[in-house]
């Protein structure tokens, strides 16, 4: 299932910053995504990952700064799948009725099919009729994973997708994180040291303080990047 | 530095001015005598204070829009300062309101919707205090300052059609009615007056709030490194 | 049209969740019950004043009610960032606010009917043959506390204090709303029953201008 090119997204960062008082959470970032890239952004807590991701999902707006999209999304919104911290799922609803009701907004087509077959994928078929306040960690995380993909993205923002999950469930995430990069989605995830997940990305980028301090594009290793990954 | 003293010693000297205007130029009132007097403090404040929160108004609008500080800044300096003018009025209307008609207050269409002005107002500053980060302050304060001041004419409106159906007395007339020659000089003075030391009041506390910003500012800074 | 199609979409979940657990609409209800009760041993009504103060202290008991009904509005989308997953999701934030209105006119004007009888009741008031004009009152003037209050919940949830906040930003701002919809409900509940469309207007004007600054501003309500 490989996008054509036209529904590739690439994005670019230019000199964005986001201030909040005196905090700058980013300090003149430029950054430019091509479309099929798989970027692994590190550093450490505090560093403007989050900040970064969230600008990018055109949830949070920077104090100053531009982003800009090319492909598909250059005027419209790229409606990105975006997996956080937080689940951003309700509670109150079972896990299909969560999907259900995503699907409905995003205008997915064939959208019981769709949320069936991703329950199946995330290993959640049995348990779809849950309560979400139900779930463990790792379930919830996986029920995140599934709402992010459902209407299936050509930009995907991951901000430390694997935590809570099993080693069962990493490695079918790691599947399906190679076969959406084959296929050439853009991802944009933002991870905690080196790991099964980072060996997939194609390049990688360190933030430190804010700013962005090492990129494989400019000619720094893997290795040296995920080095000094601390929490 | 030159302006902001040519403005504060003309603000002070207006209103010295315009309070002498009030008791030995313009004539005595028929009915009630001297107590009337206090009719151009009263309304000259009231006006005034609908101007501040008109500029609080744009400010807002222009915050939301642009998001300088500045706007900010001018709002609020404005919501406070309109504040104290409509506080003005609330107390000058009992005033006067005893010796006339008995008692402190009436519900009446006019006092009764200021009344709401000013709590409207008082809410919005007070939202201010319960929002710590400053884009955030801003930005939520400008929204609400939209809501209330959208909401004004529509307060007015009802109040008045309220009264209508349940008359009460009349706190001081309307501002122009039957208001002598000789009068409406003094009047339009005054409110002249009024105006200007409304702009001296909010100069300077703009003034304190662009101070406080900056100082916040490099506070934070200290802070971080 | 996706706007309405979203704010349907999300109206839906509102109402099934709430159906569902029914503690909002529940502890709303039994909310204003205790205010019209105490009303009632405060203000002792008589059948010939009744009619004249019932009505405005009913309006008062809704006003009182919703303050506190709203708040869980955006709160509850706090828990996990759904909020965050809504204005991902959805086409223009307007659908967000659209539907949380609807599912808020409809839980208030639930508790209104609910309340009416109870009312009538306790303040020997009839209502007898009026029942249009009070629906339509109960409906444009649960639309403009909706409006209002959600817009309002949008902001206090950002903020400190908000239980008490909430309260203090809208019950101001609800004046014409009270002051109208008391007027018009006096008129339907009189022995002699006249429906005053001037103060139907204000409501109607209220409704409509809110729901246009909300239009207008709703995005930046919800602004990170």
């Amino acid at each position: 299932m490989d996008l054509p090119s036209e529904r590739k997204i690439g994005l670019r960062f230019t000199k964005i910053e986001k201030r909040y008082g005196a905090v700058y959470a980013l300090k003149n970032v430029d950054l430019t995504i091509a479309p099929g890239d798989c970027v692994a952004l590190t550093g450490r807590n505090g560093s403007g990952k989050t900040t970064l991701l969230r600008i990018a999902s055109k949830l949070t707006r920077p104090t100053r700064g531009e982003l800009s999209f090319s492909g598909m999304a250059e005027n419209g919104n790229p409606q990105a799948g975006f997996v956080a911290h937080t689940t951003m799922v309700y509670d109150e609803l079972s896990a299909e009725e969560n999907l259900l009701f995503f699907a409905k907004i995003l205008g997915v087509v064939n959208r019981a099919q769709r949320v069936e077959q991703l329950l199946r994928e995330v290993g959640l078929a049995e348990r779809k009729d849950s309560l979400v306040r139900t779930f463990s960690r790792g379930m919830r995380q996986r029920v995140a994973i599934a709402r992010a993909l459902l209407a299936n993205p050509s930009l995907l923002l991951f901000d430390e997708p694997a935590t809570g999950l099993d080693p069962e469930a990493t490695a079918w995430f790691i599947e399906r994180l190679r076969k959406l990069r084959d296929s050439g989605c853009t991802i944009l995830m933002s991870l905690h040291g080196e790991s099964e997940v980072a060996r997939l990305a194609t390049r990688a980028v360190r933030l430190e303080a804010g700013s962005v301090v090492a990129d494989t594009c400019a000619g720094a290793t893997f290795q040296s990047i995920f080095l000094f990954a601390g929490g | 530095m030159m302006k902001r003293v040519v403005l504060s010693a003309a603000a002070v000297l207006l209103v010295i001015a315009a309070a002498y205007a009030s008791f030995f130029v313009a004539p005595e009132e028929r009915t009630m005598g001297a107590l009337q007097r206090i009719f151009y403090l009263h309304v000259s404040c009231a006006w005034a204070g609908l101007t501040a929160f008109s500029i609080c108004f744009l400010c807002n609008l222009l915050y939301v829009w642009k998001r300088k500080e500045k706007y900010d800044w001018l709002g609020v300096s404005c919501a406070e300062v309109g504040t104290v003018f409509t506080t003005i009025v609330l107390i000058s209307g009992p005033i006067w309101a005893k010796p006339a008609w008995g008692i402190y207050w009436t519900w009446d269409a006019r006092l009764t919707s200021t009344f709401v002005l000013w709590l409207l107002y008082i809410a919005y500053l007070l939202l201010r205090t319960l929002i710590e980060e400053p884009d955030r302050r801003a930005l939520l304060s400008a929204l609400f300052g939209i809501f209330a001041f959208i909401d004004v004419p529509i307060v007015f409106g009802a109040i008045r059609w309220w009264r209508t159906q349940h008359p009460a007395p009349v706190i001081m007339g309307g501002p122009n009615s039957g208001l002598a020659p000789g009068m409406r000089g003094t009047f339009f003075f005054a409110v002249l007056a009024m105006h200007v030391f409304m702009w001296f009041l909010i100069a300077e506390r703009y003034a304190l709030e662009k101070m406080r910003g900056d100082v916040e500012l490099l506070r934070q800074e200290a802070e971080v490194s | 049209m996706r706007l309405l199609s979203n704010a349907a979409a999300l109206l839906g979940k509102e109402v099934r969740t709430e159906f569902r657990s029914r503690e909002l609409l529940s502890t709303t209800i039994v909310f204003v019950l205790i205010v019209v009760v105490l009303f009632s041993f405060t203000f002792d009504p008589t059948s010939t004043e009744s009619h004249r103060f019932g009505p405005g202290l009913l309006w008062l008991a809704f006003l009182f009610a919703a303050s506190l009904m709203l708040q869980p509005c955006f709160l509850r989308e706090q828990v996990n960032d759904t909020l965050s997953a809504l204005r991902l999701a959805v086409v223009d934030p307007f659908a967000i606010f659209l539907a949380k209105i609807g599912a808020n006119t409809l839980f208030l004007l639930l508790t209104e009917l609910l309340m009416l009888p109870v009312f009538a009741a306790l303040f020997n008031v009839t209502f007898r043959g009026q029942l249009p004009g009070i629906l339509l009152t109960f409906f444009l003037g649960s639309l403009g506390i909706s409006t209002a209050g959600t817009a309002l919940a949008a902001i206090s949830a950002q903020a400190r204090m908000r239980e008490l906040l909430l309260p203090l930003l809208l019950l101001p701002l609800l004046t014409p709303i009270l002051v109208a919809a008391t007027e018009v409900t006096v008129g339907l509940m009189s022995p002699d029953p006249v429906m005053q469309w001037k103060g139907i207007g204000f409501l109607a004007v209220f409704d409509v201008v809110f729901l246009t600054a909300l239009w207008l501003f709703g995005e930046y309500l919800l602004e990170e």
